[in-house]
């Protein structure tokens, strides 16, 4: 293949990717409205479209019109940097995660990731990582007392559990012996997700998402009983879309990174069992990776409307306590497995 | 020959993501009205005027918090070349790690000892049912 047809073909899956992505998340804020509404028996938005499936969009071109309120107090440059470095590194992360194996079309070789990054494992736990700047940057650069709060208590909670994702991270690798999404879903063949191997670092993989997403039980830095709005009491128009839009993106990257990391990517069992060859094959892998990361998704939104909020040293008890050591044996675990049964 | 190694790749996904952001952001500031007042951007304190100054001082545990990260995260870095080449390793390579974490989890213990990790929690106190009789007698 010559550079031209790379960069096209490149272009092409991303501007695929980030459209299909983008309107995923406009639609998780609707099925959480949805589920919602189910949770507590009530309608839900039901007026825009048939059953409110236009909802996302009139709430985007609503948010569109809104006045942006840029308080007095701020600091300028930092409040306007803030949403866009929270909705660029949600965005970012989906680069290195594939959605499905590699396929022939066209003459063309193509492999159903964006970007098959040797390391792309530290790639998103580095971009994880920035995504503590834009909280903290709102958090400070807003001139309020419940935003500064909000951000320094966010901040401390999203590292807390980082740790603990991290050791878990640990035990992935240990199995596949390589940093590569790809080469990590591939190492799950069959039913060997690690979701089943190593139970332990999937729930303290959970867990740490869930902390790190700021979703309830865990969004203490926007607890609205306590702090207003948390980080961004001082948002409004789109930046406070961008903030909104980031949470939601940052829900569907860490469905996606838990199904690769342990509930075996794009693996489809069925395709082995049914020795189904060809476009079909790929057809139900990408379905199931699809799948898998609707069901996660439902899954944070379910926790959300059915579990209360966590006191601060709870949080900060369980993230340390808890997660961490657990996180810790599950690395012993996998090792003595490794070492036992030579897989 | 000219080539797109696969962190070009990330970069133009990059680029792309921040085109689209910058430009959600700015035909916002073009389609949305502009009429700030004084009391439109005073900072929100629940409808009263703001008091003192917003960066108020905040609890020295999430400096110790931060502290007790930077120590942990710098292992895991430390633990990723370990468990890469694990399996060609044997019995070694299991005991050098085991050595590694038990370390790590002296250090961890170490510092739950010392009472780093505990948070100001409240302790409430309950009224007792036998104190509450006792008083009315």
């Amino acid at each position: 293949m010559s550079i031209m047809e790379i960069v096209v073909i490149t272009l092409i899956k991303i501007v695929a990717i980030l459209s299909v992505f983008l309107l995923s998340v406009a639609y998780s804020v609707y099925f959480e409205r949805k589920i919602a509404s189910w949770a507590q028996n009530r309608v839900g938005p039901n007026r825009v479209g048939w059953n409110g499936l236009l909802q996302p969009f009139a709430d985007v071109f609503k948010l569109l019109l809104k006045e942006d309120i840029v308080p007095e107090a701020s600091n300028k440059p930092l409040h306007t940097l803030a949403p866009f470095i929270a909705l660029l590194v949600a965005f970012s992360t989906y680069a290195v995660i594939p959605f499905g194996p590699e396929v022939e079309l066209f003459g063309y070789k193509i492999n159903l990731v964006v970007a098959d990054v040797n390391i792309g494992i530290l790639y998103v736990l580095a971009f994880t990582s920035i995504a503590v700047y834009g909280i903290t940057f709102a958090g400070w650069s807003s001139g309020s007392k419940y935003s500064l709060l909000g951000g320094i208590r966010s901040s401390a909670q999203m590292i807390s559990y980082e740790v603990s994702m991290g050791f878990s991270v640990g035990g992935v690798i240990l199995l596949a012996e390589s940093l590569s999404p790809v080469k990590i879903v591939e190492a799950q063949h069959g039913w060997m997700w690690n979701a089943i191997i190593q139970p332990i670092g999937f729930i303290t993989f959970l867990v740490s998402s869930f902390a790190e997403t700021n979703r309830l039980p865990f969004d203490l830095p926007e607890a609205e009983p306590e702090l207003v709005g948390g980080y961004h009491t001082e948002y409004s128009s789109m930046k406070f879309a961008g903030f909104f839009l980031a949470e939601y993106a940052n829900m569907i990257i860490s469905s996606a990174l838990i199904t690769t990391l342990y509930l075996g990517g794009w693996q489809n069992p069925l395709v082995d069992i049914f020795h189904i060859q060809g476009g079909w094959a790929v057809a139900m892998q990408v379905g199931a990776f699809m799948i898998k990361i609707a069901l996660l998704l439902f899954f944070f939104i379910w926790v959300r409307w059915s579990l209360p909020r966590f006191r601060y040293d709870q949080l900060m008890n369980l993230g340390w306590k808890v997660m961490f050591p657990l996180a810790l044996l599950n690395i012993i675990w996998v090792a003595v497995l490794i070492m036992v049964f030579k897989i | 020959m000219l080539m797109l190694t696969e962190f070009g790749k990330v970069f133009i996904f990059i680029l792309l993501g921040a085109i689209f952001v910058t430009i959600a952001i700015i035909a916002a500031k073009l389609v949305s009205p502009n009429r700030p007042t004084h009391e439109k951007l005073l900072t929100y304190e629940c409808g009263e005027n703001p008091v003192g100054s917003p960066w108020v001082k905040f609890n020295i545990r999430f400096y110790v918090v931060a502290l007790i990260f930077l120590i942990f995260d710098v292992e895991v870095v430390l633990l990723f070349p370990w468990a890469l080449v694990y399996k060609g390793f044997g019995i070694f390579g299991f005991l050098t790690g085991i050595i590694f974490l038990v370390i790590l989890g002296l250090g961890m213990a170490y510092e739950w000892r010392k009472g780093d990790l505990e948070w100001a929690r409240p302790h409430p106190i309950p009224p007792e049912l036998d104190k509450v009789l006792s008083k009315k007698e």
